[in-house]
């Protein structure tokens, strides 16, 4: 195998590893702070059913950044979308067609989509990239990460769609690369411009995921002002440390 | 009127461009020792306090999830950024929520992140220093604590979070702010935030008793430490004197009388207020909380019943539980504790208050809602009965109700701008300032709709309108306690019907 296999094999173990272990680490470090006080944003679910519910309308419909400025939501919501579908176009990848998973990514949907995924994503990512610019407010609160990040992943959309639109890469070599890396049985990478490009930002994406504003994925579902049920009155909340406080308030 | 101009009201609400730097400098007084040291802070700033600070901010990133997943997951998308109230009223970019936050999150990123550590200029961290510190005085004390930015956050960041750790952080240094620490040294050491003493207390009771009877001919009590009362009234300490919220007061006392409830005030806990929550302190608030449960456990009661106040309702109804639960030994057929709407509401729907709801003809009510009751606590049952009971109450006593612009009320409602630790002379630039969209949609409705009177439920409002609304040239006396609304309409049992029409307080 070439030096240039060897790097990306071991880029990606690296990158994959500093993925999963950061996010594992920054994840069960969330589940483990306790929050002491009732604080969901009002009005709130009585129940947690409720609670589920209005999660799943953060996760899926972006719902307070609706009612708060619909250029942001429409930008946001369609690169995340897009994100998504090229996420299962993707799967295709890293699935042989008998896996039971195969049905995720041989549907109407990923496949009649899929394909222009590439083409929204950065749209939605250019929308946001130009409210930073434009708007004095956002550009403001906008540091060097922050453009960059726009740019690092335009920058895998835009080398991902040249691989299927301009220079015509060799899938199947790229399938076994991929399957190589899950099976732990290394294969070459391909050698073309647009994929190394593509593939090395992707690894790059993985790496500063736990380390960077990235974290609002796992963030939104430990967040207390979303994800409390609202029924302080009926079940006394207790955090841990705040119990041991609780034995030294008096004797009353 | 002051040194500063008041912002104009416009045809509509507008963004304004930012103008940097419009509000640097505005501060409150730093509390003195004597204001620091009950609370268990540094009469003054230690010597080593950089450090002390990123150690008390570690410590409560470990002790908060709230504050570790907030400062970690904000994406800068922008969406809060026109959200707040002293962003649109002073155009100062530092107080739109993001921003306010970053002032706390650049210092965290530095000493708590790899990419601050290591690449501080990419991220924008900062190192603590005393520019830093002066910046954090100046701008968490220019938030009102209201939470209207965490409703509009795709991941709910509640600023208000921030502002309160950061707030912990510098008493925790030595660097309080006088305002808030003085009133809760004086709720420590005589029960309320006034600083009022039992005897006085006493006789301000008396006087309101005997302003019932000369009004209506009826002698309704306002009862002090009856032990074994059913009902223990947890009510801000305003209510005992200011103006418009003693007329509310009486509005209780009217209330419980018609109930035919037992019912008692007490001089220990004199105060619903709890500017713990303020400072950001689980300490301070759980002490000045457990006044409540002492007082309750003292007087034998079986129920309590808190009056109209807007961040003590958050406190009462989200944190006593857990800071002075459990209320085992109260009465469980009635939630602990109930708000005072929730309690004339009950009656006005089982019949048993009787209303001239005429004697409000005078007047146009809308009501504004309390940022905390709103976004913050529930009434009844159903999520969003903060936003319908006092409304059904208003409704209930009143013929002619008006809301305000939709964008300005319930959960999107707009804070008076006083609240929050803020309601101080050394800050009125920001409180004028801030109160400018409130001032804005009601000023709309008062062209509009001809509203002669905006109804509150919280001390703070109360008296923050009170002074606000002369600056954007409306009478101060607009604003109404809703249970003053309630006290001119209901009619007593055995009440004289003679002359004295209650519209006579506020002509
Ligand atoms: S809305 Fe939330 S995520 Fe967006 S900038 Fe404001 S605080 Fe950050
Ligand atoms: S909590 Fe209220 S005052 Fe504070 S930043 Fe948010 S909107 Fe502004």
């Amino acid at each position: 195998m070439s030096t240039l296999s060897l790097a990306y094999v071991v880029l990606f173990y690296v990158a994959g590893f500093i993925f999963l272990a950061g996010l594992v680490l920054r994840i069960t470090k969330y589940a483990r702070t306790p929050a002491p006080l009732k604080i969901p944003t009002m009005p709130a679910p009585t129940t947690r059913t409720g609670v589920v519910m209005r999660l799943a309308r953060e996760v899926v419909f972006f719902q307070s950044l609706f009612r708060s400025n619909k250029w942001i939501w429409i930008f946001g919501w369609i690169f995340h979308l897009s994100l998504l579908l090229a996420f299962f176009r993707h799967l295709r990848y890293a699935l042989s067609p008998d896996s039971i998973l195969w049905p995720l990514v041989n549907n109407e949907i990923v496949l009649s989509f899929g394909k222009y995924a590439g083409f929204t994503m950065l749209l939605g990512l250019l929308g946001l990239f130009g409210r930073r610019i434009f708007v004095d407010r956002v550009r403001y609160i906008s540091q060097p990460s922050d453009y960059l990040m726009l740019l690092l992943i335009m920058g895998i959309a835009a080398t991902g769609l040249g691989t299927s639109y301009l220079s015509h890469t060799d899938i199947v070599a790229l399938k076994q690369f991929a399957l190589g890396l899950l099976y732990f049985d290394p294969r070459p990478v391909p050698n073309d411009a647009l994929i190394l490009i593509h593939l090395a930002l992707v690894a790059i994406l993985l790496i500063v995921f736990p380390i960077s504003k990235l974290l609002h994925a796992p963030g939104v579902f430990f967040s207390p002002t979303r994800n409390q049920v609202d029924n302080a009155r009926e079940k006394r909340h207790l955090a841990p440390w705040a119990a041991e406080l609780d034995s030294t308030r008096g004797n009353r | 009127m002051a040194d500063f101009d008041t912002p104009e009201l416009k045809e509509y609400l507008s963004i304004p461009a930012i103008e940097p730097g419009a509000m640097e400098g505005l501060a409150p007084f730093v509390a003195k020792p004597p204001h620091q040291e009950p609370l268990g802070y540094p009469g003054e700033l230690v010597d080593n306090w950089e450090e002390k600070a990123i150690e008390k901010m570690g410590d409560m990133l470990k002790k908060y999830r709230g504050f570790q997943v907030f400062l970690d997951s904000c994406v800068k998308c922008g969406a809060c950024t026109d959200k707040c109230h002293y962003f649109l009223g002073t155009s100062d970019p530092k107080n739109m929520p993001v921003a306010r936050q970053d002032l706390l999150r650049s210092v965290y990123r530095r000493y708590f992140t790899f990419a601050g550590k290591f690449f501080p200029k990419l991220v924008g961290a900062r190192d603590m220093t005393r520019e830093v510190l002066d910046e954090w005085y100046s701008y968490f004390h220019q938030c009102s604590q209201c939470r209207r930015c965490s409703v509009f956050c795709p991941y709910g960041i509640d600023t208000a979070e921030i502002s309160m750790a950061a707030r912990e952080i510098m008493d925790s240094i030595g660097q309080g702010q006088k305002y808030c620490n003085e009133i809760i040294t004086k709720v420590f050491s005589i029960g309320n935030n006034l600083g009022l003493p039992e005897p006085a207390l006493r006789d301000t009771l008396e006087d309101l008793e005997e302003e019932i009877y000369e009004d209506t001919g009826v002698r309704v009590r306002l009862p002090l430490d009856e032990k074994g009362a059913d009902i223990l009234l947890i009510t801000p300490s305003a209510d005992f004197f200011a103006e418009p919220h003693i007329d509310g007061l009486m509005g209780y006392a009217k209330v419980f009388h018609e109930a035919g409830v037992s019912w008692t005030i007490s001089s220990y806990a004199s105060e619903a207020a709890n500017f713990g929550m303020f400072i950001g302190s689980y300490e301070n608030s759980q002490r000045i909380a457990m006044r409540v449960r002492e007082a309750a456990l003292d007087l034998g009661v079986k129920r309590i019943v808190h009056g109209e106040c807007g961040h003590a309702w958050r406190v009462a109804y989200s944190f006593w539980n857990t800071y002075a639960g459990p209320w085992d030994f109260l009465d469980p057929n009635y939630p602990v504790p109930q708000h005072i709407c929730e309690f004339t509401w009950d009656l006005i729907q089982q019949g048993k208050l009787k209303f001239d709801k005429s004697e409000n003809d005078h007047r146009v009510v809308t009501f504004h809602d309390s940022c905390n009751v709103a976004r913050a606590t529930r009434m009844g049952d159903k999520p969003g009965g903060q936003f319908e009971i006092p409304r059904n109450v208003i409704k209930a006593v009143c013929n002619n109700y008006v809301e305000m612009d939709p964008d300005t009320i319930k959960d999107a409602t707009f804070c008076c701008g006083g609240g929050g630790g803020l309601l101080t002379d050394d800050l009125m630039e920001i409180r004028v300032k801030g109160a400018m969209p409130r001032m804005q949609a009601l000023h709309d409705v008062v062209e509009e709709q001809g509203v002669t009177n905006m109804a509150a439920i919280c001390a703070i409002c109360k008296s923050q309108f009170s002074k606000v609304l002369p600056y954007y040239k409306m009478p101060m006396d607009m604003i109404v306690s809703v249970h003053q609304l309630v006290s001119d309409a209901l009619i007593l049992t055995g009440q004289n019907d003679g002359d004295e029409a209650s519209g006579e307080q506020d002509s």
